[in-house]
């Protein structure tokens, strides 16, 4: 165990004197250094059965020297820093040209330093505890699984042109089902808070779920009118963000994205948005371009796509800050997206049933034949450029009739191109209350709104 | 202080905070990717991680603490945490928690490699990416991409029951892939198989795959996928290549007989599995010609292993034989819950993570045929490879794949090339249905399975060859 404590930054600025050092003063360099504290509770067959925790710094390190670039990356402090150096430095000089580099990000303020919350970073495996033993008390006696996350990153980004930021973020998270002998049910939220993940509520919610969806009936393929809850919502925002808005798959006409067509309903907007007292993430990314907030679509149109130092160079246009370690290969991709709704600020609240919250059920009700869809499973792309995916429901879907909720079904396999769901006059309402649901993997955190499509394109039934 | 050392020290001071059971994996790992696009070097990446990973169990309940550093204090520090948190865990607890007996081995082991990935020139390796990128591009590659990745691993295992293992893993692997965009689509084609292949073995695996020779070829084909007539929709015979086949077992067996899925430990994420261990031994799962084999012991196949991350020795043992599901991947624990007498399938990725049951090579013993063969003896039908998409259900039950590349079988000949070919299928039904197998295994790598919260990324095997299924629902589009 390190008996001094250097911050994220002392790190850095450590990082940027050894390039000087071993690669002489040309050479560009960018280090960004994070502390990732995470701790992971998980629960299945109703009791804790995993419980770990990790406290891991992370130094990257990108080298730009005689026209040739290479990254590097350690957990090894101390000794290992210098270690990372020299053999960050000795892969660039093997390094082919970089005739599209960039350069480094000037000097540039921070929108804001991110949002955190003393007790989700002082949360114990105590307090993980109780909030999942509270989930699985209020699940009614049903066999329950899940997990309860706290997650505290702390960054620094240090150039050799002289820019630095600091940062910040906390996430609290919880993720569960409840279980029948037929049917599941979930529920899931993330806050930067501790306070605002209540096991009680969400374990409640998703034995209401279960029972409600019981013995569900098989109903044929087809074209079906549909109200998708958050959940299913950010499956959607999740793949646009990966193929859709991804600056490199628009430059190399990979994307269905058109800047400035009216591609979508006038009812969806996109944003990325990282200023607001609920958003999870750090306030600037690996090249240390400070986040803010951006419209990727506005009323429909859409507005822009993620991009990075190297993508916006090509485009002619600024890094929206979405850099990330993979970006050079995959491209920037925008994982804090936001879809708004419909009514900023209106009340939702629990309700009895397999809906999710009140925002929902006035959804439900506009629709004569149609199906609830809690959630989305296993979804993948066929065909990135329209967007086709295929997939699965999952964790609960009913039948609407006239306005109710009467029958549980069972789930569909569905083939559906994403962008001709939300096209223009293909949404019939977008709820008003936001959900931010868990990110499965790395720091991605979307929001969303439940939503009412006219059609969703159900390829399978659950027996085939 | 050595590796062994602090892995030790981590587990002493588990036991002394309280703990039943500990143990502890120190690793060092070496990770170096190199990317390649249209003929230039777009990046090279070398990381290096080292740490330490500590299981306590108390009473029931298990707690995992890591930290990357490899001190005494830090040892000590980790174990002790592990074992606070599992104290907490056994405020929510679960039933007695056994672990199947297993030989506290003293031992070292190594992965084949006769030439070390890490000691290849840079040069020599961007050149082999740059060029045939280049190749693949000036024949028509709107995107032509390619990649090699190299993992060097050395772990340290030590455990309170007296195993002490070291392990030597040496993993890599290339690809490249040629995409090019028409009107409203794009089309891919890989070699070898979607992402690479991949093998615990040394760069003598990239060697051998020759991708220069494929760069054409690949870009030839995206091309003429953009005209060719669409899959027709309908019920068929289909004959899978032994790369789709590969992604197939991993999809619906692999994952389906992990037993903490069956015991519903992934319910919640992952999911379940529509197994029922009262069903095991008796159950059917294909035809009779459908052998799969857990076989972590296979020269070279990336989900190879001397020891798996809980110190049990590699073994072979069936999955499904004639046809009838007997064997699942199992850890110690879960294998006592469900009253089985054998582990060996936990892994972890890297010091930071959780050991959990993995799949190690799960894959087909080979069948009678040939491809060649299956191709003559079908009269209508068709013949689908290489991967493009994937989705299952949370019961690996219900299946869709999208390949790259399809062609008409029509009386014992390959036809027209067909765009976007997709199947979809129930996995018993489909396995079911396999009537012909070829002997031409290949051991394939997957290297980027996920499973567990936190999220973790498993190196798998999987020997497959061609077969053919009957009355195959293909051709399922948006």
């Amino acid at each position: 165990m390190t008996t001094q404590v250097d911050t994220e930054l002392d790190i850095a600025g450590r990082v940027l004197e050894l390039v000087r050092d071993v690669a002489g003063p040309g050479a560009e360099a960018e280090v960004f250094v994070e502390r990732r504290e995470l701790a992971l509770t998980r629960f299945a067959n109703s009791y804790i059965h995993q419980n770990v925790a990790d406290v891991i710094t992370h130094v990257r390190l990108r080298l730009h020297a005689d026209g040739r670039t290479a990254v590097g990356s350690s957990t090894q402090l101390g000794d290992g820093l210098r270690s990372l150096v020299e053999r960050t430095v000795a892969a660039t000089r093997l390094s082919p040209p970089d005739p599209s580099w960039p350069g480094l990000t000037p000097p540039s303020p921070a929108v804001t330093g991110g949002n955190v919350d003393e007790a989700t970073v002082a949360a114990t495996p105590a307090d993980r505890a109780v909030r999942v033993r509270r989930f699985v008390e209020a699940a009614e006696g049903l066999t329950t699984a899940g997990y309860f996350r706290t997650n505290h990153v702390s960054a620094a980004f240090a150039n050799s042109a002289g820019h630095s930021l600091t940062g910040a973020t906390t996430e609290a998270a919880m993720d569960g089902i409840a279980r029948t002998g037929t049917s599941d049910g979930v529920a899931r939220l993330a806050s930067p808070r501790l306070a605002d993940i209540d096991g009680g509520v969400l374990g409640m919610r998703a034995a209401a779920k279960a029972l409600a969806s019981q013995n569900p009936v098989e109903l044929p393929p087809g074209q079906y009118e549909v109200v998708l809850e958050s959940d299913a919502v950010v499956d959607l925002l999740r793949n646009f963000a990966m193929w859709g808005f991804n600056g490199k798959a628009f430059l190399e006409n990979r994307s269905f994205a058109r800047l400035g067509e009216q591609q979508f309903d006038p009812a969806v907007t996109f944003v990325e948005d990282v200023t607001t007292p609920r958003a999870i993430g750090l306030p600037f990314d690996v090249e240390g371009t400070p986040k803010g907030r951006f419209e990727l679509v506005a009323g429909g149109v859409t507005r822009s796509v993620a991009h990075d130092r190297r993508t916006a160079a090509q485009a002619g246009t600024e890094s929206t800050g979405d850099a990330h370690p993979g970006s050079r290969a995959f491209g920037p991709v925008p994982l804090g997206m936001t879809m708004l709704p419909a009514a900023p600020g209106a009340p939702s609240g629990e309700v009895a049933g397999p809906a999710a919250d009140l925002s929902v059920t006035a959804l439900v009700a506009g629709v004569r034949r149609g199906l609830l869809v809690t959630d989305f499973w296993y979804t993948r792309v066929l065909d990135p450029r329209p967007l086709v995916i295929t997939g699965l429901t999952r964790n609960g879907v009913w039948l609407i009739e006239d306005g109710e909720i009467t029958t549980p079904v069972q789930n569909f396999r569905f083939t559906q191109a994403y962008p001709q769901a939300l096209a223009p006059g293909a949404v019939l309402d977008v709820g008003t209350h936001t959900v931010t649901q868990p990110g499965d993997w790395g720091s991605e955190s979307f929001v969303a709104p439940a939503v009412r499509l006219a059609s969703w394109n159900f390829t399978g039934g659950a027996s085939g | 202080m050595t590796h062994f050392d602090a892995a030790t020290v981590a587990v002493e001071a588990a036991l002394a905070a309280g703990a039943r059971y500990a143990d502890a994996r120190v690793m060092h790992r070496r990770y170096e990717s190199m990317n390649a696009r249209n003929g230039e070097i777009e990046e090279l990446s070398q990381n290096e991680d080292a740490g330490i990973g500590v299981r306590a169990l108390v009473g029931s309940s298990w707690g995992f603490f890591a930290v990357p550093d490899l001190s005494d204090a830090a040892a000590r520090h980790a174990g002790t945490r592990a074992t606070e948190i599992a104290k907490a865990s056994t405020s929510v607890p679960g039933p007695a928690v056994d672990l199947v007996s297993v030989v506290a081995s003293v031992d070292s082991w190594a992965s084949p490699c006769e030439i070390d990935p890490l000691g290849v020139a840079l040069s020599d390796k961007g050149d082999l990416l740059a060029n045939a990128t280049a190749e693949s591009h000036k024949h028509g590659a709107d995107v032509a991409e390619g990649i090699y990745q190299i993992w060097d691993t050395r772990k340290w295992f030590v455990s309170s029951e007296g195993h002490r293992i070291d392990q030597h893993v040496r993993e890599c692997g290339a690809g490249i892939a040629a995409t090019v965009v028409g009107e409203d689509e794009t089309q891919r084609r890989s070699y070898p198989s979607y992402r690479g292949q991949y093998g615990t073995r040394g760069w003598e695996l990239v060697d051998s795959i020759d991708l220069g020779a494929h760069a054409a070829r690949i870009a030839d084909e995206a091309k003429a996928l953009l005209t060719a007539p669409l899959c027709p929709q309908g019920e068929t015979n289909l004959i899978l290549g032994g790369e789709q086949l590969a992604l197939q077992i991993h999809e619906s067996v692999g994952h389906a007989i992990e037993l903490d899925r069956i015991l519903g430990w992934e319910a919640a994420f992952a999911g379940t599995s529509w197994l029922d261990l009262a069903k095991l031994g008796n159950l059917r799962y294909g035809s009779e010609l459908m052998n799969i084999t857990i076989d972590p012991t296979i020269p070279g196949a990336l989900g190879s292993f001397g020891y798996d991350d809980e110190g049990t020795p590699a073994a072979p043992r069936h999955a499904v034989r004639d046809g009838l599901w007997v064997g699942v991947l199992a850890g110690r624990d879960s294998a006592a819950v469900a009253g089985l007498d054998y582990a060996g399938s936990v892994r972890a990725d890297g010091w930071a993570r959780l050991p959990m049951v993995r799949m190690t090579n799960v894959g087909l013993q080979p069948g009678p045929h040939t491809l060649e063969e299956i191709i003559a003896a079908t009269d209508d039908g068709v013949y689908m490879d290489v991967n493009r998409s994937w989705s299952i259900d949370d019961k690996r039950l219900n299946f869709q794949f999208g390949c790259e590349v399809g062609y008409e079988v029509k009386n014992g000949r390959l036809g027209r090339m067909l765009r976007n070919p997709t199947y979809t299928g129930i996995g018993p039904r489909f396995w079911g249905s396999m009537d012909m197998l070829s002997s031409e295994i290949v051991a394939w790598g997957t290297p980027n399975c996920g499973k567990g919260q936190p999220g973790q990324v498993g190196h798998t095997g999987h020997p497959a060859a061609p077969a053919r299924f009957t009355n195959v629902r293909v051709g399922v589009r948006g």
